[in-house]
């Protein structure tokens, strides 16, 4: 897609399928022959492990329908029944339900890699924003799974969740019923939720099209945030170089995920879920999912029903308006003094966000909540600030002089110090 | 760049480390498969619950069948009255399109009773000729529907697609009516 | 990450906790204290159920908690397969024979009882919730089928994620076995109405199931020497009947240790190979130059 295509077909059959059909072409330009910046360090194989975990999610979630019952009286003894009488039900299950949280895990470092190293400038704002609406995709596949083993947490992080649209004024209840398919939620609510929870994996496959598509019309960001200008100096081409450096990161991250399902499957997940769902008493303690805290704690933070639920999403969509939010013209908070402390405050504020969202909401945790919530919408506005009078650091002519530099040792002045203050940077 | 990548490819790749990556890889897809293909088998409920089971004869009088589920197959217990018998045993087994004879296709002592599966051999559906009143095609046995096979009162192909004879479930006599099933 | 960028996070982060550690302490007294940690045959990366310890839990299970609790997922064949008490089919065959399941409806449309065979569940000593509530005062007796998965109490920071790392997953056993040991008579100024039971590790402390264990209540098993291996005692029939509650509840612990010690060797070794694979593949650059 950038470039010229440096495809050709070998045998007789390939060229006649490459006339009619261009997928080999188009598989190669894509997948080996793509030049991506040389100086890539390991952030850049969450790509690749985020295809794996759809993917993988994707394939066990399929085997898992093929046992499940999606019916209030029923949904919960067919999980049991998968996870006690299927052949290896229990490992598709606990690979299924610690998939969602590795996946967001997963994400999380992807999209903090992009923060950090500005990969929403332009001319990236599509990508970015194509992958904010991955993330809110991924947000609500997410919950309607974990609604369906039809536990406590399901049933009532439903009943939660679902009430909040009825904060919109006049329309709100009218939503909610809807939603619902009934005047609370029931067997209608779970059998709507099991429909697109199959249905909006296949939808966010289509966006993560979208999102490589426009990843390689503009090509890869890189920690130097300096575009490629000399494709044979500053690039590899993807195969050999990304693949396997792309395949060595998935199966360090295979580790991690196999710690979870064979030694921790319970961990990520609530002891209430597996009581089943009574509607008729809710748990002392409710709490999201974890990859939800941070949101759930700004929802909590505001005492105002529809100005908790608009905070939460506006945590969401402002991500989207990121690219003109941030007024600086250097990419890489590697070379942005104040810029990088304020990303690494952003970190702490969401991980305190995290934590705050566990906790029950009374006391110094709302007080605690509410200044988060602030320091959170903070960070958009320090950012727009900040760029307009902080003075970077002198960026590198090139990818590959910055390669050199480090390589040589951190001679070369600001430029190699910059570059080493990033202890990833291998590639 | 061209030659640079000759010898990345042409050479490196062949060799000791490349190959033993290749082959754990290989291995650990090969792995993979293993619990994605096994959980289609029946899982261990289904399993235990196609234990043998027991079938008490007696309400079945002569001339009488029915139909009952092992595994979730219909099985067809006829009680066969003499003349049902005589015309199995009277069948030249030489000129049948699966040879069996009507004692291969019985216990001893208990002719009386014929205990087949229920599916025609053909493509799987139901023969009439166990509720009274139904067709028990041209050899007073069962006739399937579907695609017009007919078999005889041992449940036996004669005539029609299907290639083989409604088959005999493992079972054995426990006592003079009672049988079980698997 | 910079010195100074580090430091101003470290700040934040203890600024941020100072204020949300104010809480716990409150909340802890109101939960009653923490079960204490016990072992567990099961518990790490190479955990096993004691199969001793599962049989006379189920003795335990049988003849004191299955009155009022049912196992409603368990059936009886799991009691004979790999991983659990490992009960000789035969045995299982004839336990599930000294029970009447209801079936039906036979030909005359009527349910009908029969004795269990292998592939039944364990039936609910209650027709239903309502039924199990009216016998019980009020009081619903919870199903143990995961039940030992469902029970828990709070780790709080920093523990919780130093238990990533030890593996500690047994809240729910240790809270089991600290309910069944944890009854004792109310301190001062607390009144017990009828129905009510006052037990330490609670949340609450009232509970509505009586001391269920006494010393010497079940007879377990004998050694060659005409003794029990194990003490009689209510703390060892707690250890027990957890154990055995724990294996309802994950009946497959076993085989999944086993397998996730066999992936993790293979993960370990396929990383390995792909590091020395990558450095290999990124020592030359495509334009001969040497990489940094």
């Amino acid at each position: 897609m950038s470039g010229h295509s440096s495809y050709v077909p070998k045998t007789g059959i390939e060229r006649w399928l490459d006339a009619r059909l261009p997928i080999i072409r188009l598989a190669h330009d894509s997948a080996v022959s793509y030049p991506v910046p040389r100086n890539l360090n390991y952030l850049w194989t969450f790509g690749g492990i985020l295809v794996f975990m759809l993917v993988a999610q994707i394939i066990t979630g399929i085997i898992l329908v093929m046992h499940y019952t999606p019916h209030a009286s029923m949904a919960f003894n067919s999980v049991e029944h998968i996870m006690r009488d299927v052949n290896y039900g229990w490992l598709l299950r606990y690979l299924h339900s610690n998939g969602a949280s590795m996946f967001f895990i997963a994400v999380y470092v992807h999209i903090f890699r992009g923060l950090y190293y500005g990969s929403y400038k332009a001319p990236r704002e599509v990508l970015w924003i194509l992958g904010v609406v991955i993330f809110l995709l991924m947000m609500a596949t997410a919950f309607m799974g974990y609604v369906l083993p039809w536990g406590q947490m399901s049933f009532w992080g439903a009943t939660v969740i679902t009430n909040l649209f009825s904060a919109l004024p006049v329309i709100g209840e009218t939503i909610v019923t809807y939603l619902w398919g009934g005047y609370s939620v029931d067997n209608p609510t779970l059998n709507r939720f099991f429909s697109l929870h199959y249905l909006l994996p296949f939808m966010i496959f289509g966006v993560v099209v979208l999102h490589i598509w426009a990843l390689h019309v503009v090509g890869q960001n890189n920690p130097t945030g300096v575009e490629v200008k000399n494709v044979q100096k500053d690039t590899v081409p993807f195969t050999p170089y990304a693949t396997v450096k792309d395949i060595f990161g998935m199966v360090v991250f295979m580790i991690l995920f196999s710690w979870f399902v064979f030694y921790q499957p319970n961990f990520m997940g609530h002891a209430d879920n597996y009581i089943p769902a009574n509607p008729a008493s809710t748990p002392a303690h409710i709490v999201p999912e974890w990859y939800f805290l941070p949101f759930y704690a700004i929802l909590r933070a505001i005492p105002d029903k529809l100005g908790g639920v608009l905070a939460m999403g506006a945590a969401i969509v402002v991500l989207a308006f990121l690219p003109w939010l941030d007024t600086s013209k250097v990419k890489s908070m590697s070379y942005r003094p104040i810029g990088r402390q304020l990303f690494w405050a952003f970190v702490v504020v969401c991980i305190g966000l995290g934590y705050l969202g566990a906790m029950p909401a009374e006391g110094g945790y709302v007080i605690a909540s509410q200044i988060f919530t602030v320091l959170y919408f903070g960070f958009f506005v320090a950012l727009f600030v900040v760029g307009l009078f902080e003075r970077p650091k002198a960026l590198p002519t090139s990818i590959a002089d910055s390669v050199l530099a480090s390589a040589k040792g951190g001679s070369a002045a600001g430029v190699a110090a910059a570059t080493a203050a990033e202890p990833n940077v291998k590639g | 760049m061209a030659h640079a990548t000759d010898t990345s490819t042409g050479t490196t790749r062949r060799d000791f480390l490349m190959l033993a990556t290749g082959a754990a890889g290989a291995v650990g897809v090969g792995a993979l498969v293993i619990p994605l293909i096994s959980q289609l088998a029946p899982d261990a409920q289904t399993v235990a619950a196609g234990a043998p089971v027991d079938v008490d004869l007696t309400p079945i009088a002569e001339g009488q069948a029915i139909k009952l589920f092992w595994r979730g197959k219909p099985i067809f217990v006829r009680h066969r009255t003499k003349k049902e018998i005589e015309e199995a045993k009277a069948v030249d087994v030489a000129t049948l399109r699966d040879p069996q004879t009507d004692a291969q296709r019985t216990k001893a002592g208990h002719e009386q009773f014929l205990v087949i599966f229920g599916n025609c051999t053909h493509l799987g559906c139901i023969p009439l000729g166990t509720a009274p009143g139904e067709s028990k095609g041209d050899y007073d046995g069962w006739f399937c529907p579907c695609h017009g096979s007919h078999y005889d009162s041992s449940g036996r192909i004669r005539k029609g697609p299907a290639p083989l004879n409604l088959p005999v479930p493992p079972y054995a006599f426990n006592g003079d009516t009672k049988i079980r099933i698997g | 990450m910079s010195r100074i960028s580090f430091r101003l996070a470290l700040t934040g982060l203890t600024a941020a906790l100072s204020l949300a550690l104010i809480q716990p302490a409150a909340q802890a007294a109101e939960a009653g204290p923490k079960p204490p940690q016990l072992t567990w045959s099961f518990s790490g990366p190479f955990g096993k159920f004691d199969r001793a310890q599962l049989q006379r839990g189920f003795k335990v299970y049988k003849e004191v908690c299955a009155s009022c609790h049912g196992a409603s997922l368990v059936a009886f064949r799991n009691l004979s397969q790999p991983g659990g008490p490992e009960f000789t089919q035969g045995q299982v065959a004839a336990l599930a024979a000294t029970y009447q399941i209801k079936d039906g409806p036979n030909d005359a449309g009527e349910m009908f009882d029969r004795p269990g065979r292998p592939a039944d569940r364990f039936p609910s000593p209650f027709a239903n919730e309502q039924a199990a509530r009216a016998a019980q005062g009020g009081a619903y007796p919870p199903d143990f089928s995961v039940l030992a998965k469902a029970r828990t109490y709070t780790r709080g920071f920093p523990t919780f994620i130093f238990d990533i790392f030890t593996q500690y997953q047994e809240q729910g056993p240790d809270y089991i076995h600290a309910l069944l040991t944890g009854y004792e008579d109310p301190p001062a100024g607390v009144t017990l109405l009828p129905g009510q039971n006052y037990n330490r590790y609670m949340p609450g402390h009232l509970i509505a199931m009586p001391k269920p264990l006494a010393d010497g209540q079940v007879e377990y098993p004998k050694g060659p020497d005409g003794k029990s291996p194990v003490p009689e005692t209510v703390d060892q029939y707690s250890r027990d009947v957890t154990a055995f509650m724990m294996w309802m509840a994950e009946p497959h612990l076993e085989a999944r240790k086993r397998i996730g010690l066999q992936v993790m060797l293979f993960l370990v070794i396929f990383a390995g190979l792909l590091y020395y694979t990558k450095k290999k593949v990124w020592s030359r650059m495509p334009d001969g130059s040497p990489a940094h």
